[in-house]
């Protein structure tokens, strides 16, 4: 089995389980204010690595391209409030502009 | 239809809708990243949760391992368990009902649940089911939009798809930059994961700073 099926079906399945124990366990389990906290902290951490490792590498090789370009254009998106697909689209599309001019 | 119903049901829709629609983006991010059309779409069926979603996909996308993939994910997941305590004694339902309740357990439908709190239980209890079911029909058909169009493109980088996917990142990470903590945390994360990258195997720079989120977090 190839490892994208691994992680659709591993993913799905741990996706599950976590929305179901919430649904079941005593809510002491979960209240403690250190694991609230906690999980207000992942989030940030790994969606903040996951914005730095897709812009700027590729496999296991820094690099700098198109996509740097594509992701300062959603951070101006985002400074100006702009709602999330046109944050997606603006980068998609100033990135596409330079890939193209850059081929 | 009383007006606390017709108001419910207007926040759910209008949020069904609008989070439905980034369905696009990860369905295109997905096949853009070497998942199959059908995984894409089981994706957005099984584990329905947008952030771990684009979490898995980015990980292998990026050469890590099906393990790292799924445990990023799943540390993203979490949260759901926590909606879950505090949805469970509003819902009080047991048997496929729960089982059902806990699938649209999302940020969403806590949110709009949670916004309806002043209006009483029952509404809460509708916008929780209107929304978490509505985001999942349009989520789900967006999806494989966004994985078809991505499919038909061929050369992604020529569309920007490869900078749609660190966007979307963005996107999800922003709302919870609220203060100068969150900020700094933000930012050293990043540095940290783009520092490792090409010292530890693909994955790994990323789900370590979930370690570094825990040990801050029990400090703290």
């Amino acid at each position: 089995m190839s490892a994208f099926w691994i992680a659709t079906i591993g993913t799905s399945v741990i996706a599950f389980a976590l929305k179901y124990s919430g649904h079941s366990v005593p809510e002491r389990w979960l209240s403690h204010p250190k694991i609230q906290r906690i999980n207000l902290l992942i989030p940030i951490a790994l969606l903040s690595a996951l914005v730095a490792v897709q812009t700027f590498s590729e496999k296991s090789q820094l690099m700098i391209d198109q996509r740097l370009v594509g992701l300062y254009v959603a951070i101006v998106a985002l400074v100006y409030k702009a709602p999330f697909p046109v944050v997606v689209i603006s980068s998609a599309v100033s990135s596409a502009v330079v890939y193209r001019l850059l081929k | 239809m009383s007006k606390v119903a017709s108001t419910t049901l207007r926040d759910s829709l209008s949020v069904s809708l609008t989070v439905g629609a980034y369905g696009v983006a990860f369905g295109a991010a997905a096949v853009a990243n070497g998942f199959s059309v059908l995984q894409s779409c089981l994706l957005s069926l099984l584990t329905f949760s947008g952030a771990s979603q684009f979490a898995v996909v980015g990980v292998l996308g990026a050469g890590g391992s099906a393990i790292s993939g799924i445990a990023t994910a799943s540390l993203l997941g979490v949260r759901n368990a926590l909606y879950g305590v505090i949805m469970a004694p509003r819902l009080k339902v047991k048997g496929l009902t729960r089982v059902v309740a806990a699938q649209i357990t999302i940020d969403e439908s806590t949110a709009v649940a949670l916004g309806q709190e002043t209006q009483g239980d029952e509404a809460m209890r509708k916008g929780f089911w209107y929304t978490g079911i509505g985001v999942f029909v349009f989520w789900n058909l967006f999806t494989l939009a966004g994985a078809l169009g991505a499919q038909a493109m061929g050369d992604i980088r020529a569309f920007g798809l490869d900078s749609a996917v660190p966007a979307a990142f963005l996107g999800l990470v922003w709302p919870r930059l609220t203060g100068n903590f969150e900020r700094s945390l933000a930012v050293g994360c990043a540095l940290f994961a783009i520092v490792m990258t090409p010292i530890l195997p693909a994955g790994l720079p990323i789900i370590a700073t979930a370690f570094i989120a825990i040990v801050i977090g029990l400090k703290r």
